[in-house]
């Protein structure tokens, strides 16, 4: 045969796929396509096509569909050819046809007839052609025509057909489970076929059905353990061979189907044990397909009720997977890795090195499995390390849907092991900044109520440390380009909440940031609605501290704009910013005081402070409140102040006067209250709703130099996590050194270089820097403390603190710095050394401490009763800041409410945190913490190294690559 | 599921067979080959046959000029599939003889015919060579 073409295939034909074959673009190739869909255009309309020559046509159409043009105007005759009495036509047509049709096409319905009668058929062949096409064609409707000819073919004398009726079943099951439920049995006994080929195709619908429900399938356990020995020991007929190992695709699947069945059933589990062990001896691990069917037994090993033998059977194939020179079976070594890990954790730790080659691999696919395995076996003592490699990895790529992925990994990991609120602010900038638009927004609110919260203790230097850093460090970021929105909103607050809290940006500066802000993302309501609330507080901020607000004239435009802007909520704020301007200090004090965010708020429901209005409007005839639950007819007496100066109208009988406003006096919001009086009257609310007090109550001693203390003990834990102390004191200069410079807006030289740090190096070489473990001269000491500092391994001699187990309590007297914030997860600090044991997946728990309080959820809520009480008011709000505007003119109710406590005093050492700060607050250009930058270092290594690597290159080169395994095989391809 | 797609692709990434198991309208095939094709001839040997896509995987093979792409589930084993792609390849070479791309072009039905035999609703049913292609050469003789 060769490749000129068959028998009876005509010249046209040949031409045709020639002139394809060779059509070097595809623009070109697009040019042949079209030229053809207008010949076939003309052809099929001519009366009296032979038979031959109309199947040539179709095979034709199938190329232009193939090729991506549409040849829908030839489907008519596919479906015609699906009559033929010829086989080979028949089939042809009917291939055509599920190439061509979905199952919900109208043509379908043309085909079923014929299906119908084809599975009738005395050719066992046609009855296989149908068959196929009933498995693609056939939908939930057209489930019953076919129906019970399937199922009477399930016990057709040919294999052939009794596999294929089979899988139609698995078809229908598919589509409609409730068509095929009193049919289940069916698979059962076809499992038991005489013929191999209907047992293994029986094990597909099989998977599907454990998979969904294993404890009805818990019977079968034995039966295919049986099946599976049978299958080891050869007893198949040589045919399903595949390079010398028996049936191994059938085995897979049994191993799949084990797996499932094992999984936290001790007894079934058991009767497993020694299969599973016979394969692991038996397999031929010299194979691809030997080793794909260990990694299949390692997959099931660790997912059954656990076995020492077997997982010591599993953590060999894993070590041989992980020194092999071949990616696919480091790939597959990786992801067994992290299966087993949860099993039996210290496996991890001889593997480290590899795990790290793993992960600087230029090769994609590689990493990615190794950030997964990471995330897997990530806790406090290396959160730090492996959080900065993802967020630099995940600025390196643009495939969208992996870096939503990895954001989220990067978020979840961060907010449940991080070591200090710092760190996490830092760490959430670099995500906003980089992803912001794939984050949730939950995560954005988290982030504010953290530097609202500051540390969560009662040291007001942290705090104000905390914010201005944060502040510090978002006036830097404001400028770049095409921030992500959520970002925005976030710098918006703080800028607004504390943007001028320390004194060292006046409000004029901070206020035309903001302007910029709002100019440059016009297009963005919320932007501009939070850029427009930050800018009135920071205007109530001047105008409570007694100075003279002068509004800069774009700040006058934007307001002007706004006012006039057509979402009724920037209106809202714009008109609000107005009339706050036009209060006197004392006021304006009292609706927005100062650093008041995470005040409590208490709301009297009953609105007390209302009565005597309420009073006086009764006596003057208007209708009294009646409450909801009396309106709807059941009389509860328990409701305030009611005057019974009137009957209450009987609640089932019609009424004909208008209705009151329901449940409640209004209070219109956006009009001057004419009701409650003048303005004096006002009571400030601040915003968001938390106790204070309780994290008063824990209370530490703190020293004036608690901040830079802070920040050297953030480097010393970096540094010995990283490993020898002779290291440390250099790279504890340079590091600090580096981040000095950034502050002075001057990136150094090798800050420059950590865009992408590791990534971009890693790619410049192209081969891959693979080390054997035993060359254990060449493996650079960086990587060591890299493997250290994720696996906390042999290699790292750190020094053990009294810290060294610290979690929460150890870590409190520590230098005044206690990372404890009571209702939230990120307190988990580990700022010292990692504990000994690293490995001890336990630690994961004592992290997750209860769930996060969403400052905005509480403030929703509180939005919610406001909203229902004011239904006169037009309430467009969305974004949760909009809640302290809403709420400043509710003032009496709230019978709590402290007065903002200036933190402003104690500034002493902002500088210096800033410092510390700012090497990882970060645009991309500066790149990143202190881990980072000892990576960078890490990538230039001496020559020994590179030699073998490119021998270790070459090596691969002449390894595994399928066009060199069979040489032979296409000696005569063309092109 | 297992499989959603098979395609076989040459080097200048023109589609020589195109296989869905679950149902994509044309302008979805276009832009998944175009994209698939780019993410994988863009590799060297060295690095992994498996790349990710969306939210599936694809395991690829490379003979000669002819790439062979396999769209599959996450939880399906990668290296099987790879397997599963040489099997293929040593059916149609035991079919065809030396098989190349141009005999897949002269005879897509039949390489479709086999694919048939293999591969149903995603799965992987047949895997002896005799049992795939007896059918093809019982049709062959009648025809």
């Amino acid at each position: 045969m060769g490749s000129q073409g068959g028998i009876g295939q005509s010249k046209e034909f040949l031409d045709l796929v020639k002139s394809i074959g060779e059509a070097r673009s595809k623009a070109e190739e697009d040019r042949i396509v079209l030229g053809e869909i207008e010949t076939l255009k003309r052809r099929l309309v001519e009366p009296g096509i032979p038979k031959r020559k109309m199947k040539e046509y179709i095979i034709r159409l199938v190329y232009i569909e193939m090729l991506g043009h549409d040849a829908s105007f030839g489907y008519i005759h596919a479906v015609k050819m699906t009559h033929d009495d010829s086989l080979f036509l028949k089939r042809t047509g009917y291939l055509a046809v599920t190439l061509f049709l979905n199952e919900d096409h109208d043509l379908i319905i043309l085909i079923v007839n014929t299906i119908q009668k084809d599975l009738k058929s005395d050719n066992f062949l046609i009855v296989c052609a149908a068959l196929n096409a009933v498995c693609k064609l056939i939908n939930e409707e057209t489930i019953p025509a076919v129906l019970p000819q399937v199922v009477e073919l399930l016990g057709h004398q040919k294999e052939a057909v009794r596999k294929k009726a089979i899988m139609a079943l698995h078809r229908f099951h598919q589509k409609s489970p409730s068509s095929v439920s009193h049919l289940v049995s069916n698979f059962r006994k076809r499992l038991c076929d005489n013929d191999p080929g209907v047992m293994g195709a029986t094990l597909c619908p099989l998977l599907d059905l454990i998979n969904r429900d294993v404890s009805s399938f818990k019977d079968l356990v034995v039966s295919f353990v049986s099946i599976l020995k049978q299958v080891a020991e050869h007893r198949l007929p040589k045919t399903y061979d595949y390079h010398q190992l028996p049936a191994p695709f059938i085995q897979i699947r049994l191993l799949k189907i084990l797996a499932l069945l094992g999984s936290g059933d001790k007894q079934a589990s058991e009767q497993m044990y020694m299969v599973v062990g016979d394969i692991f001896r038996k397999c031929d691990s010299s194979s691809n397909i030997g080793n794909a069917v260990l990694y299949q037994c390692v997959c099931c090993v660790s997912s059954i009720h656990p076995n020492p033998k077997l997982l010591e059977s599993a953590a060999d194939v894993i070590a041989r997977f992980l020194k092999s020179d071949s990616h696919n079976l480091k790939y597959l070594g990786i992801d067994a890795l992290g299966r087993l890990i949860k099993l039996s954790p210290e496996i991890a730790e001889q593997h480290q090195l590899a795990v790290i080659d793993c992960l600087e691999d230029p090769d994609d696919t590689l990493k990615r499995k190794t950030f997964e395995l990471l995330h897997k076996m990530t806790k406090s003592s290396n959160v730090e390390v492996i959080v900065d490699r993802m967020i630099d990895y995940m600025i390196s790529i643009n495939d969208n849907h992996y870096k939503t992925d990895i954001v989220s990994r990067c978020v979840e990991l961060a907010e449940q092991f991080a070591p200090s609120n710092q760190w996490f602010i830092q760490t959430m900038n670099r995500v906003f900044e980089h992803a912001g638009d794939l984050v949730n927004i939950k995560v954005a609110h988290n982030l504010m109520h953290l530097i609202a919260e500051g540390f969560g203790e009662d040291d007001d230097t942290e705090y104000t440390h905390l914010r201005s850093s944060a502040v510090d460090s978002y006036l830097r970021i404001i400028g770049a380009p095409k921030l992500p929105s959520v970002f925005l909103q976030v710098i918006c607050w703080v800028l607004g909440e504390y943007g001028t809290a320390d004194g060292k940006y006046s409000a004029s500066y901070i206020t035309g940031k903001l302007c910029d802000v709002a100019e440059a993302y016009s297009n963005d309501e919320t932007v501009k609605a939070y850029a427009v609330t930050a800018l009135m507080k920071i205007y109530a901020c001047e105008m409570a501290a007694g100075r003279t607000v002068d509004i800069l004239p774009e700040c006058q435009t934007l307001i002007e704009e706004l006012s006039a802007s057509h979402s009724t909520d920037l209106q809202q704020r714009a008109y609000e910013l107005q009339a706050v301007i036009a209060l006197d200090a004392q006021t304006v004090e009292n609706i927005l005081p100062s650093d008041a965010s995470s005040k409590e708020i208490e709301i009297d429901k009953n609105l007390p402070f209302l009565n005597d209005h309420v009073e006086r409007a009764i006596e003057k005839g208007a209708q009294p409140y009646i409450p909801e639950s009396e309106r709807s007819g059941f009389s509860s007496a328990s409701y305030l102040n009611r005057q019974d100066l009137y009957e209450v109208p009987p609640s089932h009988g019609l009424r004909f006067e208008a209705y009151e406003l329901p449940k409640q006096p209004s209070v219109p919001l956006t009009t001057p209250p004419v009701s409650i009086g003048s303005s004096n009257e006002l009571i400030p609310v601040p915003e968001p709703t938390y106790n204070r007090g309780t994290q008063a109550a824990v209370s530490l001693p703190s020293s004036s130099n608690a901040g830079p203390a802070e920040v050297k003990l953030r480097l010393d834990g970096v540094q010995k996590r990283w490993g020898r102390p002779t290291y440390s004191s250099s790279s504890a200069s340079t590091s600090a050194a580096a981040s000095q410079d950034t502050v002075n807006g001057v990136t150094p030289p090798d800050g420059a270089t950590t865009v992408t740090p590791a990534i971009s190096k890693g790619r410049e070489t192209t081969y891959e820097p693979t080390r054997k473990t035993q060359q254990a001269v060449e493996i650079s000491p960086e990587k060591q403390k890299l493997a250290a500092s994720l696996f906390g391994g042999s290699s790292k001699q750190e020094r053990k603190s009294s810290l060294g187990g610290g979690h929460k309590t150890a870590a409190k007297p520590t230098g005044g710095h206690a990372v404890e914030a009571p209702a939230k997860k990120m307190a988990a600090p580990v700022q010292q050394p990692p504990p000994p044991d690293l490995l001890d997946l336990g630690e994961m728990t004592v992290a997750t401490t209860g769930p996060l309080i969403d400052p905005f959820k509480q403030l929703e809520g509180l939005l919610d009763s406001v909203e229902l009480a004011s239904s006169t008011k037009n309430h467009v709000d969305v974004s949760a800041a909009k809640g302290p505007d809403a709420m400043a003119f509710y003032g009496d109710s709230a019978t709590t409410v402290e007065q903002g406590g200036h933190h402003f005093s104690s500034i002493d050492d902002v500088d210096n945190l800033m410092s510390g700060l700012s090497s990882a607050t970060t645009d991309a250009s500066s790149g990143g913490g202190i881990p980072t930058s000892q990576l960078t270092t890490q990538n230039s290594k001496g020559p020994n190294l590179k030699d073998a690597l490119q021998k270790d290159a070459l090596v691969r080169q002449m390894g595994v690559n399928p066009s060199s395994q069979n040489p032979n095989l296409f000696k005569d391809l063309l092109g | 599921m297992g499989i959603r797609f098979i395609l076989m692709v040459n080097k200048q990434g023109q589609t020589r067979l195109a296989q869905y198991y679950e149902w994509l309208t044309l302008e979805e095939r276009r832009a998944l080959e175009g994209d698939i094709v780019r993410k994988c001839l863009a590799r060297n040997e060295q690095q992994c046959s498996f790349v990710e896509h969306s939210n599936y995987k694809i395991v690829y093979r490379r003979y000669a000029s002819l790439f062979f792409l396999v769209g599959v589930d996450n939880d399906e084993n990668e290296l099987a599939i790879l397997e599963f792609i040489h099997l293929l390849v040593e059916t149609m070479d035991r079919h065809f003889g030396n098989v190349c791309e141009l005999d897949i072009m002269f005879h897509l039905e039949k390489a479709h015919f086999m694919l048939e035999e293999m591969v149903m609703n995603g799965c992987i049913v047949e895997t002896s060579k005799s049992n795939i292609l007896s059918p093809i050469q019982l049709m062959e003789k009648t025809s």
